[in-house]
């Protein structure tokens, strides 16, 4: 009996070390400053401010150790690509019309496109520069020394004979107060950082932010309450949900009542004009994209009135991949995926509230908070719709591109032929 | 690490044997061995990014057919290690048609059957390779000159050649105005008549004939190309 006290102590306070070492280890890039070891096992923490002061020991200790998790430049494109537009490249030297060599343009983008296109990568996870010891992250994985091979399987025997069962059974000890969402954090060892916290969401406000996981929604209401507009899930997620949210105050759809547009804004609509409700949590991209990039925003939400407070979450691919696979994997998979990796490392930005302005038209203040997300976040903002991760586009934009290049075959209303000169 | 591309352009084809490949079979793929770590303090944990590989994970990435046990990570990745050869992954014309930038290309279709050999309904990453070896730069054929050789696939030539296939749909060696007129219609869409389309298609077979038989011949085609500057127009720039 007294040993199994004795492991159930070393465990947790293992577990409580390993969350401040994963968060000291991400604090180093941020701020490049020396600061203090976190205090103790005995208070957990989510979100902690680093502090400039600092034993120079553990600064050099933890920059040797940063080095050694090397700097994760993110991977550029396969292709190194041009943006020309359609009307320098074909009607460059002359002054319209036809000539046999517009195929050259076509089929030129058509190949960097196949090469490597901005859309169908982000619904994938991201590729990295130097690997983090996770199999699924190293896409093509292949034998490069006995070394590398040697401190892989000791990751693995780490993270799947120690990390694993320590968090299944913190775990399940918790799972009577499991309906606080900060714990759920703290089990995958979650070091999040906010910043900004003066412009937290207010009551009755709407908060958007770019969407990864599911963990987005754990992470956000474990620094305050939102009630939540989703997709209801079925199986195992689904009666976590039902579990988890008691409340009368959240807002559950099927997917495709989504696509009826008047009575989400309706409801939303209800729910902000009541200034007791907790304010909303809209993920207006609508799907899971991987976090190298915010993809179009629905403009639904944006339509509704009342204030925007939009909020940047950026996880670190260092320490584990956050980005749910939906088509790939099954929540079970993904779940298990969460507690097998190092940690989850976050920042989340609280951003200064926006509203619409008189003359704007929703769609331009979506792109407006979008590229301002974006900016904060590092990310690269991309006018495609997440929802192509599950339909084939439009046909209007392919029409979009033939008008284009007959606007430039057809000058003056009349039909030439040009040549290059 | 352009040998890779050089194999590819001289013989067009990939053969394991002469990258270094670890068995020697040619129908199943097996991932390149490279060389050891060397930074071990600045660079703990590289992957290579050699371009075959990137290109690699591109292709399997586009094929969506493999779901299962095989699909997982860890699994393939101990296959790998233990040499046991994987069944070759090939992409369909779907799979093509899932990208974004392709789909709302206007000549997609036509780009997409360039992958497809005659008659074949997918492609391996053989032929995916061969087939974007037309796009490398013509200047890397400068340091190798090899007059004995058969010519690279990314030379001038091969690539007007297969400019021209992307026209004569029927490989008769000759655009005619139905192919002309084909191709023009997928390139403007609904905006142009069919009268209007019809002249500038006869106008701009008038222009290009020379020996008089109402269709563009190769020559015919290279001659209306000659000033073009097919290198830049025709070139992708890959990164590393």
């Amino acid at each position: 009996m007294a040993s199994f006290v004795m492991v159930g102590w070393y465990s947790s306070a293992f577990l409580e070390m390993w969350h401040p070492l994963c968060h000291w280890i991400a604090c180093l890039e941020r701020d490049g400053t020396a600061f203090t070891m976190l205090q103790g096992a005995g208070a957990p923490r989510l979100a902690c401010e680093s502090k400039s002061d600092g034993g120079s020991m553990f600064y050099s200790l933890g920059l040797l150790i940063h080095a050694c998790c090397n700097l994760c430049l993110h991977l550029t494109g396969i292709i190194r690509r041009e943006e020309t537009s359609m009307e320098e490249e074909i009607a460059g030297q002359r002054q319209g019309g036809f000539n046999l060599a517009d195929i050259l343009y076509f089929s030129k983008k058509g190949f960097e496109a196949v090469a490597d296109d901005e859309v169908t990568r982000r619904f994938s996870s991201e590729e990295l520069v130097s690997w983090n010891l996770l199999s699924r992250t190293n896409v093509n994985f292949h034998y490069v020394s006995w070394q590398l091979t040697f401190v892989w399987i000791i990751g693995i025997l780490i993270r799947y004979c120690l990390l694993l069962p320590l968090r299944v059974k913190c775990w399940l000890s918790n799972q009577v107060q499991m309906t606080c969402a900060a714990l759920g954090v703290r089990s995958l060892s979650g070091a999040v950082h906010f910043h900004n916290r003066e412009n937290r969401p207010q009551k009755g406000g709407i908060c958007v932010a770019n969407h990864t996981s599911p963990l987005d929604v754990l992470i956000l209401a474990s620094d305050g309450c939102y009630s939540l507009v989703g997709q209801a899930h079925g199986g195992l997620l689904g009666l976590i949900q039902k579990s988890c949210m008691k409340t009368t105050q959240h807002v559950l759809f099927e997917r495709s009542e989504m696509k009826d547009r008047h009575l989400v804004r309706k409801k939303i609509r209800e729910h902000i004009a009541d200034k007791t409700k907790l304010p909303i949590l809209i993920f207006p991209e609508g799907t899971c994209i991987n976090n190298t990039s915010v993809m179009m925003f629905k403009k639904g939400s944006f339509e509704v009135g009342g204030t925007i407070h939009p909020v940047a979450i950026k996880y670190d691919p260092r320490f584990g991949d956050p980005f749910w696979d939906s088509m790939k994997h099954s929540a079970m998979t993904y779940g298990f995926k969460l507690v097998t990796s190092w940690a989850i490392v976050c920042n989340v930005w609280y951003l200064p509230p926006m509203v619409k302005e008189e003359e704007e038209d929703a769609v331009h203040f979506a792109d407006r908070v979008k590229a301002v997300i974006a900016a904060q976040g590092g990310m690269s903002v991309l006018p495609w719709d997440g929802g192509l991760k599950r339909k084939k586009v439009k046909e209007s934009f392919k029409e979009e591109q033939q008008k284009k290049y007959c606007q430039i075959v057809v000058e003056n209303g009349t039909v030439g032929n040009g040549n290059v000169h | 690490k352009n040998s890779c591309w050089q194999v590819i352009l001289k013989e067009g084809t990939v053969e394991p044997k002469q990258i270094g490949w670890r068995k020697n079979k040619p129908d199943k793929i097996i991932l390149p061995y490279l060389s050891p770590i060397r930074q071990l303090l600045c660079n703990l944990f590289p992957i290579s990014h050699s371009q075959i590989t990137r290109l690699y994970s591109r292709f399997t990435s586009l094929d969506k057919g493999e779901n299962g046990t095989l699909s997982c990570g860890a699994v393939r990745s101990i296959l790998n290690y233990f040499k046991f050869s994987l069944p070759a992954r090939s992409v369909i014309r779907e799979d093509f048609q899932r990208i974004p930038e392709l789909a709302i290309n206007p000549l997609g279709d036509r780009i997409i059957n360039a992958f497809f050999p005659e008659g074949e309904d997918q492609v391996n990453f053989r032929g995916f390779m061969r087939t974007l070896a037309h796009f490398r730069p013509i200047e890397d054929n400068e340091k190798s000159k090899d007059q004995n050789g058969p010519e690279p696939l990314n030379s001038r030539s091969n690539k007007l050649h297969f400019a021209f296939r992307l026209y004569d749909l029927d490989k008769d060696d000759k655009i005619s105005r139905d192919e002309l007129l084909q191709v023009l219609r997928m390139m403007v869409g609904v905006n142009i008549s069919d009268e209007q389309l019809g002249s500038i298609a006869d106008r701009t077979i008038q222009e290009a004939d020379q020996d008089g038989d109402s269709a563009i011949s190769f020559a015919e085609f290279v001659k209306v190309l000659e000033k073009v500057d097919v290198e830049q127009k025709m070139s992708i720039r890959f990164l590393h």
